[in-house]
């Protein structure tokens, strides 16, 4: 069966993403920095699903290199998902900027820099999915959170248009937006339980919702409720707060 | 985050360590005085809580499969229903599996956990063939059967390490299906002469009405079956229905509980029927329902679980079974099963006679009642199992474990004793 190719597949969602779509039969192309750290994972997805699984070496950052790794890979996947993120502290973001740059760059350019060469080849060929991870943090800038929030508000809006653009040839897109997921990026963090997903949950919820076409995923289903209150707060208000 | 047992009682807050690698984990040790391992949260009391939680689910990557013998090298934090997605489509089904497939294979090596065929196959000891364990040195040691570090690992309750993987082996199946028999009976009698009389077949287990009263006590629907042979193999986790919130507290009462088991007998046909049902339904019926606990409100609920020698089975379950029904406090199923053999394992829980468990909403007045059902167990040689327990007092435990000061000698001796520790660790004293 096909390939679907995974950027950034290190992240704790990533990784059951793959081990989901492979469940499912896809074989799986998993592209992260120093991909051969993957290997465990590659073994692991091999002996429970029995698919092949590619290790690539892939930086979102790296521009340049974006379009020879894709036209590189040896069979053109059916589906893209991007998972890479980077979140670093409000405070340390808002003081350095290299990790402001690094934020935008892993969130934000880097995503659209592989993601326009694939929706190319996607609208070519008529035919494949795209998904993009961004984040409910996107949905509004909040003080505690805002350069992340940023670059992630421009993501979802990147592939918004993506999706009004492709649906004419058939290529589908899905926004996905997380709230508190348990992995490593969030560890640090006292997170309530009721509104922490799992990442074997959020994984699920995605393949459901590509499968099915779907175009915007809250996961948990609960914050989908929980940013349209926060989204419809008035900003006279919303300045003052502390949420 | 705090993470709560699947009993939800008690509440405690605790801090979170993520186990991802055996390097961060051996520094954790090093840095933290006390804590205590924590899988997939299925057992029910506070076995696995305590101010500090190593959780091991996020360590499950599958390691190795040796496809001829059915061998299954994998890491802790891998769920059996894990184990079940990846090989039973290729003819492989867990040797030994409890009631739920959703904890963890360090969980179900801590807890040494039974099955509907225990007096067949044992415990899941049986078939770990070795396993890895980070010691409170921060160290990994590997142990095999037979090792007195495999003999305190299996029902230890996490309390002599951090399992890290294990090797376990499979067994081969030649369908997803079961066949499975249904035998209603009138009353505990009844339901013993049916147990005994199918004790050759692999899986048994009894529905009971615990609500019962005089001649009606110990009525079941006993279920025996075994592998279907049609080549069957095509299988998929049910998608589950969902429990969305804790129920609120009057849902739950003696009346709702009647009803529910008298429906739940109704449906079964008088005297004996035959159905072929698949893996789930057969091993995994309550799986169905996601957060089922929930059922029980937010005060949470425990299961009382305790197992009788065979010879005094009978008359101790009907003891008990008569003191339930005089309560009036019940659980919507009760189970009853039979066990074979004892291992040798310090702190696992089977022995060869009968077990009963039976779910409690946590109310004012249940700790009272389970402490007079404590001295009926203890009167009849019984005991009581640690992964359901939320209450149990230290001399009652005793009673139940004559290997226990071996447990405690060994924990002292490698210094487990003042870093591995949960909230039932240090009421029991082990």
């Amino acid at each position: 069966m096909s390939y679907v190719l995974i950027i950034g597949a290190k992240s704790d969602i990533a990784k059951e993403v793959a081990r989901v779509y492979a469940k499912n039969g896809y074989n799986l192309y998993l592209a992260a920095r120093e991909s051969l750290e993957l290997e465990d994972l590659k073994q692991d997805i091999e002996i429970r699903s029995g698919v092949e699984v590619k290790l690539v070496e892939f930086d979102i950052t790296a521009f340049d290199t974006h379009e020879e790794f894709y036209t590189s890979l040896h069979e053109r996947p059916l589906g893209v998902i991007v998972v890479a993120g980077f979140m670093c502290e409000q405070k340390i973001a808002q003081n350095d900027w290299n990790k402001t740059l690094q934020t935008i760059n892993v969130n934000y350019t880097g995503a659209l820099s592989i993601l326009n060469i694939v929706a190319n080849d996607f609208e070519k060929e008529r035919r494949g999915f795209i998904v993009g991870v961004s984040s409910v943090a996107g949905d509004r800038g909040r003080k505690a959170n805002y350069i992340y929030g940023s670059a992630k508000a421009g993501f979802s809006a990147y592939l918004s248009g993506l999706r009004n653009r492709l649906y004419e040839s058939g290529v589908s897109v899905l926004s996905v937006k997380p709230g508190f997921v348990n992995t490593k990026m969030t560890q640090a963090l006292d997170l309530p339980q009721n509104l922490t997903a799992q990442p074997q949950d959020v994984a699920e919820d995605i393949f459901n919702a590509q499968q099915r076409g779907r175009n915007i995923l809250y996961t948990k289903s609960i914050w989908m409720f929980i940013m349209l209150i926060i989204k419809h707060i008035p900003e006279f208000i919303f300045k003052k707060m502390s949420i | 985050m705090s993470l709560l047992s699947w009993g939800m009682f008690p509440n405690i807050k605790n801090k979170i360590f993520n186990l991802r690698d055996e390097k961060s984990l051996s520094l954790y040790i090093e840095t933290t005085d006390e804590f205590i391992p924590y899988g997939n949260g299925r057992s029910y009391g506070d076995s696995a809580l305590s101010e500090n939680i190593v959780y091991a689910k996020p360590y499950n990557n599958f390691l190795s499969f040796d496809e001829q013998n059915g061998i299954l090298n994998a890491e802790a934090g891998v769920l059996l229903s894990e184990i079940l997605e990846a090989f039973v489509s290729r003819g492989w089904f867990l040797r030994v599996t409890p009631g739920t497939k959703l904890i963890t294979l360090g969980g179900a090596i801590a807890s040494d956990v039974h099955g509907k065929n225990h007096h067949v196959e044992g415990c899941f000891s049986e078939c770990v063939e070795e396993f890895t364990i980070m010691g409170v040195d921060g160290k990994i040691k590997s142990c095999k059967k037979g090792d007195e570090l495999f003999l305190a690992t299996c029902g230890g309750m996490g309390l002599t390490g951090v399992i890290l993987s294990a090797k376990i082996s499979l067994k081969k199946i030649n369908s997803k299906n079961i066949n499975q028999t249904t035998i209603k009976t009138k009353n505990l009698k009844e339901t013993f002469e049916v147990f005994e009389a199918h004790k050759e077949k692999p899986y048994s287990v009894a529905w009971i009405d615990c609500l019962a009263k005089g001649e009606e006590i110990g009525k079941s629907l006993l279920m025996v079956g075994d592998f279907a042979d049609d080549g069957n193999l095509e299988y998929k986790s049910k998608k589950k229905l969902t429990i969305p919130f804790n129920f609120p507290s009057f849902a739950l009462n003696t009346l709702s509980v009647k009803a529910f088991n008298y429906l739940y007998y109704a449906k079964a046909k008088d005297g004996i029927s035959y159905q072929k049902v698949d893996i789930d339904t057969f091993f995994y019926p309550l799986d169905a329902i996601g957060d089922w606990n929930k059922i029980y409100g937010s005060g949470g609920f425990t299961q009382y679980q305790f197992i009788l020698p065979k010879e005094q089975s009978y008359e101790g379950l009907r003891e008990i079974l008569t003191k339930i029904s005089a309560s009036g406090k019940g659980s919507f199923l009760a189970v009853l099963k039979l066990y074979g053999k004892e291992n040798e394992n310090y702190l696992s829980f089977p022995l060869e006679g009968y077990s009963l468990a039976l779910d409690f909403k946590i109310e004012s007045g249940l700790f009272e009642l389970l402490d007079t059902l404590d001295e009926v167990v203890l009167k009849y040689a019984g005991r009581i199992y640690l992964t359901k327990d939320v209450r149990v007092s230290k001399e009652t435990f005793e009673k139940g474990y004559p290997q226990i000061e071996k447990f405690r000698a060994y924990r002292k001796e490698h210094k487990m004793d003042k870093k591995l520790n949960s909230l039932q660790s240090k009421r029991v004293q082990i």
